[in-house]
């Protein structure tokens, strides 16, 4: 039991059950997934097909923050993806064509991936904090998706488009399948090939890695590159859903969002471990607690107000000094607290 | 790469540690000359002042972050206590309390939400970043479940203070709520230089581990510097209602960035214990003339001013990258 309660995915879980159990007492039928013209539907599928983005952003975040660095730009990014795409499916002459749509897919895209190469020559090829690094983007980011979308709304009206965030495929939503293959992916590159271990190497101490041989840089910079095409694909979801591009309010704070989904997930900010089924939980939690907040009748403006309830005291159960403090309980000596650990710094 | 030679030619003369505070103060200099030879009726003193005056409550909120980021910390949630403050303000006058009392309570309130995230960061041990986001969320969220509109402030003491005009000479004049910011930078600036506590804030930045070792009350400063960063909070978003004389809870959001971008374009080090608060004045009076510029300008859209602030940053951080590659 006490290895139960050890294991560091305990606390999310228990977070989530207690969360659903709320809305199986507040809400009738909340656990039914019904099937309806060929479609899956149901609040467990809404949950996971808003929060799709989400767990997008924070797969990205989850890898980044695993090298001990941080990404704020993906809210820009979000913004930018989904501006440039809509962009170029407004000037098409015909905005239903597949080839057309995927070409404007693929420029967005291109240009996330860009974003994120920059993000990653700062912080690696530089060597700036990675908190400011990426404040640059953050903030320029905003300005640049309202310079392409020219301040306006850009609406689209676009059939293949709107499958990527609103559509089905195979009875599932198209948003769950393309979250499902990128977590499926992101989990084979990094935990059956070594590219995890380097990830984790690197956030341990990377000047370390660097000297066993270990690229660093080129780590480094392929995770804020995977990061930001991971909020590009969520940035594109995002306007397809709603078949605009807002440069002003598209994913606007998910960046805080996918932090905390990380950090609920039990990934430390500290970096040199990661868990992509706790960031995945993480996410849930938040868009469960999201959902919750509207079906059991609690006025939604105080939806930030519950956030920053349950934000504290998951952060709380998680720190072991506060666990320490509280419960009396001693520290097992094998597993010090990831937050005082000293990194030991080579000098080069 | 001329302007870059000429910087390093300037360390023999100056102090190193004055150059980016310099550089800010010469790109100040440089934006007013540029907007005063491009726009007619630019070069005159009530520009600058027009800049303190759209930006005092900025100043104040950059102020207690200056001391948060010199401890090598971060507080986001100075937005929406801004935004909370010019809400509780406003709800409060409503309901006809006495003005002096309501922003006493204001400034208590600030301070106690500061404290405790201080308390939550240093006892706990759980990272700045994510303390102070939950306080964002909680500010925020107060702010809403308070009320989602629009509160107007028609209380005397308010207006009176945001319609009065110290007059200066010369036609120019500024309002009360400079003057207030301009007391906070010199108070904050005494602590921070002559004071036991701002020593204790540049060793807890430089090093904790060092100050905790040098038997430094590291718990009491880091405590204190939140407390101070919601203080100057609170008492920005006073001065906000003023400057806007209504409370609405979407006000002041992402406040936190401008004053994180005003710190590091003032010179101060993220990662704690290097800065001047002269570099934060300066930073919030280039953001000011960045959008006095393009308010001059005229067709130029406001996302430029993000642009311009991205760039700028950009350009700031990298001259300290080259200034600390140097001094290893």
């Amino acid at each position: 039991m006490t290895r139960f309660l050890r294991h560091r995915l305990f606390w999310p879980v228990a977070i989530l059950v207690a969360l659903l159990a709320l809305n199986l007492v507040f809400t009738d039928n909340f656990f039914r997934v019904q099937m309806k013209d060929g479609h899956l539907y149901g609040s467990l599928i809404d949950i996971v097909r808003f929060g799709a983005p989400l767990i997008l952003v924070s797969l990205g975040m989850t890898l980044v923050i695993a090298t001990s660095g941080i990404d704020l730009s993906v809210g820009s990014v979000v913004a930018i993806a989904g501006a440039l795409a809509c962009l170029q499916i407004s000037d098409l002459g015909d905005q239903n064509s597949i080839g057309g749509v995927l070409g404007a897919v693929g420029i967005a895209l291109a240009l996330s991936v860009v974003l994120g190469v920059w993000n990653g020559l700062l912080v690696a090829g530089i060597g700036i904090q990675p908190i400011i690094a990426t404040l640059i983007l953050m903030v320029a980011g905003r300005g640049l998706a309202q310079l392409i979308t020219d301040g306006q709304i850009t609406t689209v009206n676009s059939s293949p488009y709107k499958l990527i965030g609103g559509g089905y495929w195979l009875t599932l939503p198209f948003s769950i399948i393309i979250v499902a293959v990128v977590l499926a992916l992101t989990a084979f590159l990094t935990r059956r090939l070594a590219l995890g271990l380097l990830i984790e190497s690197v956030g341990g101490n990377a000047e370390a890695s660097r000297l066993s041989g270990i690229s660093a840089r080129g780590v480094l910079i392929t995770v804020y590159t995977f990061c930001a095409l991971c909020a590009g694909i969520a940035g594109l979801m995002i306007s397809s859903n709603v078949s605009s591009a807002d440069g002003n309010n598209a994913g606007l704070w998910i960046e805080l969002d996918a932090i905390l989904a990380v950090v609920i997930g039990g990934t430390s900010l500290a970096g040199g471990r990661f868990s992509l089924g706790g960031t995945v939980l993480g996410a849930l939690i938040i868009q469960t607690l999201t959902t919750t907040i509207y079906s059991i009748g609690v006025p939604p403006e105080t939806t930030l107000l519950f956030k920053a309830l349950v934000v504290t005291i998951v952060c709380l159960l998680q720190s072991p000094a506060f666990r320490e403090k509280v419960f009396h309980r001693r520290r097992r000596p094998q597993a010090p607290s990831p937050v005082t650990e000293e990194k030991v710094r080579v000098s080069a | 790469m001329t302007s870059v030679t000429g910087l390093l030619d300037l360390r023999r003369t100056v102090p190193q540690k004055y150059i980016p505070v310099m550089v800010t103060a010469g790109l100040f200099i440089a934006m007013f000359v540029a907007g005063g030879i491009r726009y007619e009726g630019f070069a005159t003193g009530q520009i600058i002042l027009n800049v303190f005056i759209d930006n005092a409550f900025l100043l104040v909120v950059a102020v207690g972050m200056t001391f948060v980021i010199l401890t090598g910390g971060i507080d986001l949630s100075v937005g929406s206590v801004v935004g909370l403050s010019t809400m509780i303000s406003a709800s409060l006058l409503k309901d006809g309390w006495p003005a002096f009392g309501v922003m006493a309570l204001v400034l208590v309130i600030g301070a106690v939400l500061g404290l405790g995230m201080g308390a939550i960061i240093h006892y706990f041990e759980i990272q700045p970043f994510i303390v102070t986001l939950a306080g964002m969320f909680l500010a925020r969220g107060l702010c809403y479940t308070i009320s989602t509109d629009s509160i107007p402030i028609e209380n005397s003491t308010f207006t009176a203070i945001a319609q009065t005009r110290v007059d200066l000479g010369g036609d120019m004049w500024v309002s009360p709520s400079v003057l207030i910011a301009l007391v906070v930078v010199l108070a904050a600036a005494y602590v921070l230089h002559y004071t036991r506590l701002g020593r204790n804030v540049y060793a807890t930045g430089g090093s904790e581990q060092s100050a905790l070792l040098m038997g430094l009350p590291v718990a009491r400063t880091k405590i204190a510097v939140y407390t101070v960063s919601g203080f100057c909070s609170a008492l920005g978003g006073l001065l906000f209602a003023f400057y806007s004389l209504s409370g609405y809870g979407l006000s002041a959001v992402g406040m936190e960035l401008d004053a994180i971008a005003a710190v590091v374009i003032g010179g101060t080090l993220l990662t704690g214990g290097s800065g001047y608060l002269l570099g934060t004045v300066l930073g919030v009076l280039v953001l000011g003339l960045i959008q006095t510029i393009i308010s001059f300008e005229g067709t130029l859209s406001s996302w430029w001013t993000k642009i311009f602030i991205g760039l700028l940053l950009f350009a700031f951080i990298l001259l300290q990258r080259l200034i600390t590659a140097r001094r290893r």
